[in-house]
């Protein structure tokens, strides 16, 4: 390990290239969480809807998503974006469009597992008050169905949030990018690919650490 | 954008249109190239699923070893520190940072970095997978092995693992098909496979959208193929009587 220099690892220096990708990494895992599971709910509700022509697009949609590398979503949505709307898009903004998209399939496969985990007399119980289905939902169904969803929701957020480090594909300035850049501009590639590697670890294992007492709990109150 | 499928058959350097679409001596067409890049895809992705299954099952049985809690330890830490980095760093650790401290890896081809980097990432899912399924199994078939006189080795190799093996082949098929998916990180340390060939090609022809689909329909063509492998596996090793009863194919 002689030749690294572990003087490298210095937040002034460092500071001005990782605080930048650091607030996008995080940004782009807020939005696409909370984007990912709105989305990821219609998909879901589309999908149990019992309506073929609803359910139909949804599973094409879902299943299309889900056989393709996130990479080469970024890619596709990066190429077909600017034609889409006419002018080119940055590629933060279509690493958070790109994200949505692909994250609302998990999601989605997540939300339907939760509402066919709630059982059926729920539902009948529902119907027996005279509820519409949109209430029946809104009311009884997905308040339930979300809470037992709440640590696999996390559990997908951290995976997410590792794969935000994927926007360098489309050369996106997330954290990895500002490790990377530090790196290159100081002539300390390899400490700097360390650091980002270690600071990963750290997010990563006590976010898990902490969905893990989450689960604890919310077993026992079950 | 012209749907001009032609784009295949052009010669990569000079951009002439072969007949046959298949270039002879020097020359190499894009169809060549992609077939190519296949085949790196799915050497990366079936030496890293041989490496992840080897260290995953010996992770993910180190965790549930009684009275050996260095072991555990050893297992734990392992799927943790793998599970907790992204698989694009750890892809860089391996390239970059590794070879930097063991000067010795420096004359090692860059796919068997790859390979080792996507191996170990998903070892540690495989360990989670296969520690889940040695603990499902009802602790009366430990006590069982411990009564009849077998030393730890022999419970896991005659009682444990054999239907501990069966109950994770749903998950691990979808590990499967997720390495094959994740293989395409590679292009970010230039292994020509798939992903690395789709912006390469896309960028030189200026017609990626034809390059794109055809790497996406190359993508979705090999995980399905490993879905359906992992299936007739699944359906050849059950041992009769045992899902239907337990309901063990289930969850997936």
């Amino acid at each position: 390990m002689g030749n690294l220099d572990l003087s490298f690892f210095n937040w002034s220096l460092i500071g001005p290239f990782v605080w930048k990708g650091f607030l996008f990494s995080i940004w782009l895992t807020i939005v696409a969480t909370i984007g990912g599971i709105l989305l990821g709910t219609v998909l879901a509700l589309m999908r149990l809807s019992g309506k073929t022509w609803l359910a139909m697009p949804a599973t094409a949609y879902v299943n299309t998503m889900r056989s393709i590398p996130l990479v080469m979503v970024l890619l596709w949505f990066f190429l077909l974006i600017p034609f889409a709307i006419g002018r080119p898009l940055g590629a933060e903004m279509s690493a958070i469009i790109t994200f949505i998209a692909f994250e609302a399939a998990y999601f989605s496969e997540i939300v339907r597992a939760g509402i066919q985990s709630i059982p059926r007399g729920q539902i009948f119980a529902g119907q027996a008050l005279g509820m519409t289905y949109g209430q029946n939902m809104q009311l009884v169904i997905l308040p339930q169905a979300f809470r037992n969803m709440l640590p696999v929701f996390l559990t997908q957020t951290i995976i997410l949030f590792q794969d935000t480090s994927l926007v360098y594909a489309i050369g996106a300035y997330d954290m990895l990018k500002g490790f990377e850049t530090a790196g290159k501009n100081l002539g300390r590639p390899v400490e700097a690919y360390l650091l980002a590697a270690v600071i990963y670890f750290v997010m990563c294992f006590a976010l898990s650490q902490a969905v893990r007492k989450l689960q604890e709990k919310i077993q026992i109150i079950r | 954008m012209a749907w001009e499928w032609q784009i295949f058959c052009k010669e990569t350097t000079s951009g002439e249109i072969i007949s046959g679409c298949f270039g002879t001596g020097g020359d190499q067409t894009y169809l060549n190239w992609i077939l190519s890049a296949w085949a790196w895809t799915l050497t990366v992705a079936f030496g890293a699923l041989a490496l992840a299954l080897v260290m995953g099952l010996l992770m993910g049985t180190l965790r549930t070893l009684p009275n050996s809690p260095w072991l555990v330890r050893l297992g734990t830490a392992w799927t943790e520190l793998f599970r907790n980095i992204p698989l694009l760093v750890q892809i860089f650790l391996w390239y970059f940072v590794v070879p930097a401290i063991f000067p010795v890896l420096k004359n090692l081809p860059s796919v068997i970095l790859v390979i080792v980097a996507l191996g170990f990432f998903t070892s540690a899912r495989v360990s989670e997978q296969v520690r889940s399924g040695i603990q499902t199994l009802p602790r009366g078939q430990r006590y069982a092995a411990m009564a009849v006189g077998f030393t730890t080795p022999q419970t896991y190799r005659y009682v444990l693992l054999p239907m501990a093996l069966r109950i994770v082949i749903p998950p691990l098929t979808s590990e499967s098909m997720n390495i094959i998916k994740n293989s395409s990180v590679a292009f970010a340390v230039s292994i020509a496979e798939l992903t690395f060939f789709a912006r390469q090609s896309g960028e030189e022809t200026s017609q990626p959208v034809q390059m794109y689909l055809a790497v996406t329909v190359l993508y979705a063509i090999s995980a399905f193929a490993v879905n359906r492998v992992m299936g007739y596996i699944e359906r050849k090793t059950a041992v009769p009587g045992f899902v239907a009863a337990g309901g063990m194919g289930a969850g997936h």
